[in-house]
């Protein structure tokens, strides 16, 4: 029955009754086995041995399930030339050092372009929004032009730079910071912070829920990257471009094709579950703000 | 008179010094990777470039190719904004309705429920959907339909001119909960606890009320933001297309303007006809954006 006291404790808000967080409830989770059923399906396919693939009705469970698929998979990758360590430890680094360079490079902006009025501020600001709205499949054609200026083909910085470079993330921390009253920051004027102190001592503790959600977008983004035609040399491969290798179409691979997403996922949800356990902690914690 | 100006601008310039010191690392990299890249494309459209030769400057032919001569790229246009129009907005109340919704619920609950949300857009399993709408009686749908009696021979979901827009809407939707959603839930969490306190004193009586006094004028710049990730995310919707329904998709049905680009810029290498078509989707986004923030602004203040 503690459950229905956790659902008084956070019901303590104004006019909150227990049946509409039921009634809540039951539609977020009616409306969640929707979404959460393909991703089902995926995990069942991918425990599916060959030959239940065909089989009518279609199983909604696997009725001999196996690892065949994952073992294949793996199979397939650990006979190519580079060893599997190889692009998981490529992998890793590209994603952490994307994720804390654009997490810090990118929260140090938006506090600026937020909060600070500088000549050419709102031209940057504008700038911000029209890039995310400019999408051309030339882009990737120009960058590789710059890129081979700067001899960065073939190297891990042909991954991380551009990643790095995302606006989406610094548009999502300034529109955040935003919202935030101006006294805090100027009471740390008064106090003689600069900007740089302001900026990590009093804005970001108070932007967690922000800079958490940076952190899943960050990680995710870069996690998924693809060499493409940017990397060519096989030691410098991404998990994401063997993986997809690996799980090369022809139907009698649909499982191992299957087996790849979900190992792919694996991360990405880790990271989230981290993610907003800090939130969560620093929401108890403190009582946020002011 | 000028001069004065001038040595003012050089002087809240030199001010504000360290501002623009914490701005460098990102804007070099933002100016290289991005600005550059983008400007370099922008003449492009005016030019007729195949990727090996130079460019070929034609002046606006590429344009007028497009809107007179062009029957798919027209027929594209009507895809994109019906797509655009079902998805962006529903999607965009969506994302709302459900990271409100969950905030109402015990902090576990919470976490388990966004991630439940979230997750379809993490990865590319939405390749899953080819299984559940398969053209045969092994696809999910269909032998749901065949087992119930609806259907008496199964229905090509992904073949069938005219079910394949319907198809691609319904997975765009499972897959729009990204990172509009993800930056509202931010939002909730963020909103100054002592504000909702303060409403209960003065009189706040439901969650309803909470929502529209409190919360809605709270989250702005948050729902700013989940607006442009809209508006991008809805129209230069391609590639769940491309991997579900096949390219081209039959008669044309599921054909949006940037598949139109895909097909001109790496299928046959026409990449300044494909820039035109791109800058022409740009330009809707941005008319697009305008209008929104217009209607946000209004509604916020």
């Amino acid at each position: 029955m503690t459950d229905i006291r956790k659902l008084k404790a956070s019901n303590r808000q104004a006019g909150r009754r227990i049946g509409g967080t039921i009634v809540i409830f039951l539609f977020l989770l009616l409306l969640g086995l929707f979404m959460v059923f393909p991703i089902y399906l995926a995990c069942v396919m991918a425990i599916k041995p060959v030959h239940e693939l065909f089989v009518f009705p279609p199983k909604l469970y696997a009725i001999d399930p196996t690892l065949d698929n994952f073992r294949d998979m793996f199979a397939t990758l650990s006979e190519m030339w580079v060893p599997f360590s190889r692009y998981v430890f490529n992998s890793v680094l590209v994603t952490v050092s994307v994720t804390a360079a654009q997490c810090v490079f990118a929260s140090m902006a938006a506090f600026v372009l937020a909060k600070v009025d500088l000549p050419g501020g709102r031209f940057l600001n504008k700038l911000i929004v029209v890039s995310l709205l400019y999408q051309s499949n030339v882009i990737y054609l120009m960058q590789y032009i710059v890129m081979a200026k700067l001899h960065m083909i073939n190297t891990y910085w042909a991954l991380i730079l551009p990643a790095v470079a995302s606006p989406m993330c610094l548009f999502l921390m300034r529109q955040s910071i935003l919202s935030m009253p101006d006294s805090i920051i100027e009471a740390a004027k008064v106090d003689g912070a600069g900007l740089f102190t302001t900026c990590w001592r009093v804005v970001m503790p108070n932007q967690k829920p922000a800079l958490m959600t940076m952190v899943i977008f960050a990680f995710q983004a870069a996690w998924n990257l693809q060499g493409g035609s940017l990397i060519y040399d096989e030691s410098l491969k991404t998990l994401p471009t063997v993986v997809q290798q690996a799980a090369a179409s022809g139907l009698a691979r649909a499982g191992v094709a299957m087996a790849a997403a979900v190992f792919m996922l694996i991360p990405p949800i880790v990271i989230f579950l981290l993610a907003q356990r800090q939130v969560i902690e620093t929401m108890a914690h403190s009582g946020i703000k002011e | 008179m000028e001069k004065a100006k001038k040595g003012r601008l050089w002087k809240r310039i030199w001010q504000n010094r360290e501002g623009y010191l914490m701005l460098l690392p990102f804007m070099v990299l933002f100016l290289l990777f991005t600005v550059i890249p983008v400007v370099m494309s922008l003449p492009l459209g005016f030019t007729d470039f195949n990727m090996v030769q130079m460019p070929q400057f034609v002046g606006l032919s590429n344009y007028t190719t497009l809107f007179l001569n062009d029957k798919v790229f027209i027929g594209s246009i009507r895809v994109t904004l019906v797509f655009a129009l079902l998805t962006g907005p529903v999607s965009y109340v969506l994302c709302f309705l459900l990271a409100w919704l969950i905030n109402e619920l015990p902090p576990k609950l919470r976490t388990v429920f966004t991630l439940v949300f979230y997750a379809p857009s993490m990865a590319n399993v939405y390749t899953v959907w080819q299984l559940i709408f398969s053209g045969d009686s092994y696809g999910y749908l269909n032998a749901l339909l065949l087992r119930i009696g609806a259907v008496t021979k199964p229905i090509q979901w992904l073949t069938d001119g005219n079910y394949v827009l319907g198809v691609v809407i319904v997975v765009q939707l499972w897959i729009s909960l990204g990172a509009g959603f993800l930056a509202l839930r931010a939002g909730f969490q963020n909103i100054d606890r002592s504000l909702y306190e303060a409403g209960a004193i003065e009189g706040i009586r439901s969650r309803w009320q909470e929502l529209i006094y409190i919360t809605i004028p709270a989250m702005g710049p948050q729902l700013m933001f989940a607006a442009v990730m809209q508006i991008v995310g809805s129209f230069t919707a391609g590639s769940v297309a491309q991997s579900l329904v096949g390219f081209p998709s039959t008669d044309y049905k599921a054909h949006t303007i940037m598949s139109h680009a895909y097909d001109y810029g790496w299928i046959r290498f026409e990449m300044g006809y494909a820039s035109a078509i791109c800058m022409v989707l740009f330009l809707v986004m941005l008319l697009c954006n305008r209008a929104i923030s217009r209607v946000l602004g209004r509604f916020m203040d």
